[in-house]
């Protein structure tokens, strides 16, 4: 068992987490942006599919693999428009909603996959991003060739874990973004527009949500499967609770899956019998052990689930 | 410049309860013509066949029993944690409990009598179910712990659970597939009718809707879980001891999807597979809104998510739309429903500036 701890095995491995982390984290990021404004988006899992095979399609017809990232943003921020027209104008239950864009979406991913595909026996693919090394950085011995070598969808995704942060806590924007989520009735009082600020979060939110799914079928894998989400979006859903809707505490969760999902395949890869659904499950019983030890200080927005109505205030 | 603005209304009439559904059943309809339209199906030959394939023979209309069945189980579930506002999210994995417990027993009873077979694995059945559902319940109640998000992720442990047995001990000898042996025959449901497979889990759901109806409306625990999910706070300070209701309800949520679980193991399948679900325990979040959480509406409700379901079969082959569509209109109704149900609380009023 030796050959475990060897430098290639670890290096792979960090390259592996690195990896199966990137759809988390654009979903936990999207995520935490709509309900920092104070709406809990379950249509996550849904966009994060409708993502994936609208990313996967328009690669597939036109050869532009960027082509199909921008198509599977668009495609969240439409879902993420209709998560705001549902929860934020009509002010309808969170819950019911989001899961309704979920049902909706799966379904229609794989309707138009497969009026589109037929039934083909051998699934088509397309070329898929290629890692692209870091200069010098992908050079440093050890954790250098796994952190620095890898797609550039995984670069955009670090690069934007500080940017939420910058916006959350920083700017005049975040600050109302945070007030929208926190206390909606003071927000409207100095004049910030609730409904606008809450459907932009998710219109923003969306398109993250899409890219981090568009990463599964044009960098992960070259093909879409109808399981190719797997239970993600709910996986980023508990993150954003796990890192008490923080941008760097939600990243480590996802970090975390990253690295069980990443040493399962490579266990797997070597032979050694463990069987990988025991192994798969740890991320999710892992999250529940989480749940239970934040909830106690959970920082939540104080809006979270709450439909703003402006001629109910304070009623 | 014409505003639009929602405000709330006088309680509807008894009626409306049941015209909405109905209602929203035809604005779900004509939704969703669009994507068979742009399937290139002919509209009418498209909506023909989706329900001549679900009612149009004797074994098609039986086969629409068949599939309704879970789905009759899983809406109940669904509604009746969600009248008590436990979100239950979870009814999947439920339902996969449910199946896997009534797997380890029924392999194991060959030579039993079948009626204490059958009465072991209901029993057995539904509290698996109901444990997977009651461990969220407890974490809800006395951790905190968000019920929908526990409710989701257990459904996926509960599969990886299901998936590490089928790969190991519960696996068929020689087997190289994920799936179990055969289960004993004392341990299936029996066929009600020749020539179909109308088997008695049918019945099962059949009279879970009665004990429900009855739960809610003639006893104080129904009266208890009502009041928790009206107000909940108003319930503890009037005296009723909101762990325990919220509890049992998940229990007894959880038991409901469970048996639909036996039912497709010991009614359809008789072998535990990796995929003895399609999905039913979400199908039963559209199915409890869509019947307004009450058990008769779920009942209707159920049946006719099973029309679409089991009428897509005929209606892709018959016209080339994809069977998916089924999941579409899932989705399109619980929308459709969830605004209907708006409008019976609140009414646009149109205010010209």
């Amino acid at each position: 068992m030796s050959h475990i701890f060897d430098i290639a095995f670890i290096s792979g491995l960090i390259g592996a987490t690195m990896r199966m982390a990137t759809p988390i984290i654009y979903a936990t990021l999207g995520e935490i942006l709509v309900e920092r404004a104070g709406v809990l988006n379950l249509g996550i899992e849904g966009t994060m599919l409708m993502g994936a095979m609208t990313g996967f399609l328009v690669t597939y017809s036109s050869g532009s693999l960027w082509l199909g990232v921008l198509a599977a943003g668009a495609i969240g921020m439409l879902l993420g428009l209709l998560m705001a027209f549902l929860a934020v104008h009509l002010g309808l239950s969170q819950h019911v909603s989001g899961l309704g864009i979920t049902i909706f979406a799966t379904g229609l991913a794989m309707f138009i996959y497969r009026l589109h595909f037929g039934s083909p026996t051998v699934p088509p693919i397309v070329h898929p991003f290629k890692e692209v090394a870091l200069p010098v950085l992908s050079r440093i011995p050890l954790v250098g060739l796994g952190l620095f070598t890898q797609y550039s969808l995984t670069y955009l995704a670090w690069i934007l874990i500080p940017c939420l942060s910058i916006l959350l806590y920083k700017t005049n924007l975040g600050l109302k973004i945070r007030t929208v989520g926190e206390n909606p009735v003071v927000a409207d009082t100095v004049g910030v527009n609730v409904v606008l600020t809450r459907t932009l979060c998710l219109v923003v939110g969306g398109a993250l949500m899409g890219i981090g799914g568009a990463f599964l079928t044009l960098a992960h894998q070259n093909m879409f499967l109808i399981d190719v989400v797997g239970g993600r979006g709910w996986v980023a859903i508990a993150m954003v609770i796990f890192g008490n809707w923080d941008p760097l505490k939600g990243t480590i969760g996802a970090l975390i899956f990253g690295f069980l999902d990443g040493l399962q395949l490579r266990l797997q890869g070597m032979g050694i019998a463990v069987s990988f659904h025991i192994f798969l499950m740890i991320p999710y019983l892992l999250t529940i052990v989480a749940l239970i030890s934040v909830s106690r200080k959970a920082s939540i927005p104080g809006a979270l689930l709450k439909p703003y109505r402006r001629e109910e205030k304070g009623g | 410049m014409i505003n639009f603005k929602i405000v709330r209304r006088k309680p509807l009439p008894a009626w409306a309860k049941v015209v909405i559904p109905i209602g929203a059943v035809a604005a779900t309809l004509i939704l969703s013509a669009i994507p068979i339209l742009l399937a290139g199906g002919q509209l009418w030959k498209s909506y023909y066949y989706l329900f001549y394939g679900a009612l149009g023979t004797r074994f098609n209309l039986l086969e629409t029993f068949v599939k309704g069945s879970p789905l009759i189980l899983t809406g109940l579930a669904v509604a009746f944690a969600f009248r008590a506002k436990f979100w239950n999210i979870g009814a999947e994995g439920q339902l996969l409990a449910g199946a896997l417990v009534a797997t380890v027993l029924g392999v194991h009873m060959s030579g039993m009598s079948r009626p204490l077979a059958l009465a072991l694995i209901i029993a057995a059945g539904f509290l698996a179910g109901g444990i997977w559902a009651a461990v969220p319940g407890l974490l809800k109640t006395k951790l905190k712990v968000d019920d929908v998000v526990s409710t989701l992720l257990l459904n996926y442990v509960m599969w990886h659970i299901m998936g590490a047995l089928l790969f190991g001990p519960l696996q068929q000898p020689g087997s190289s597939w994920p799936r179990s042996a055969a289960i004993a025959d004392a341990a299936r449901y029996p066929i009600l009718l020749p020539r179909s497979r109308f088997h008695m889990g049918i019945i099962v759901s059949f009279v879970a809707v009665f004990i429900i109806w009855f739960i809610n409306n003639k006893t104080t625990f129904g009266y208890r879980s009502k009041a928790v999910g009206v107000n909940i706070r108003a319930a503890h300070f009037g005296g009723i001891n909101t762990t325990s209701v919220i509890v049992w309800t998940a229990l007894i949520s959880g038991g409901l999807a469970g048996l639909a679980g036996v039912g497709e193991l010991c009614g359809i399948q008789y072998r535990l597979i990796m995929d003895i679900s399609p999905g039913y325990g979400y199908t039963g979040i559209v199915i409890a809104m869509l019947g307004n959480l009450h058990p008769i509406g779920v009942f209707f409700s159920a049946l006719f998510f099973s029309v679409i379901i089991v009428g897509a079969q005929t209606m892709s082959r018959m016209t080339g739309v994809p069977t998916y569509i089924a999941d579409v209109i899932q989705g399109v109704a619980l929308m459709v429903m969830l605004i209907f149900l708006l409008f019976t609380e609140y009414r646009i009023r149109v205010i010209k500036k």
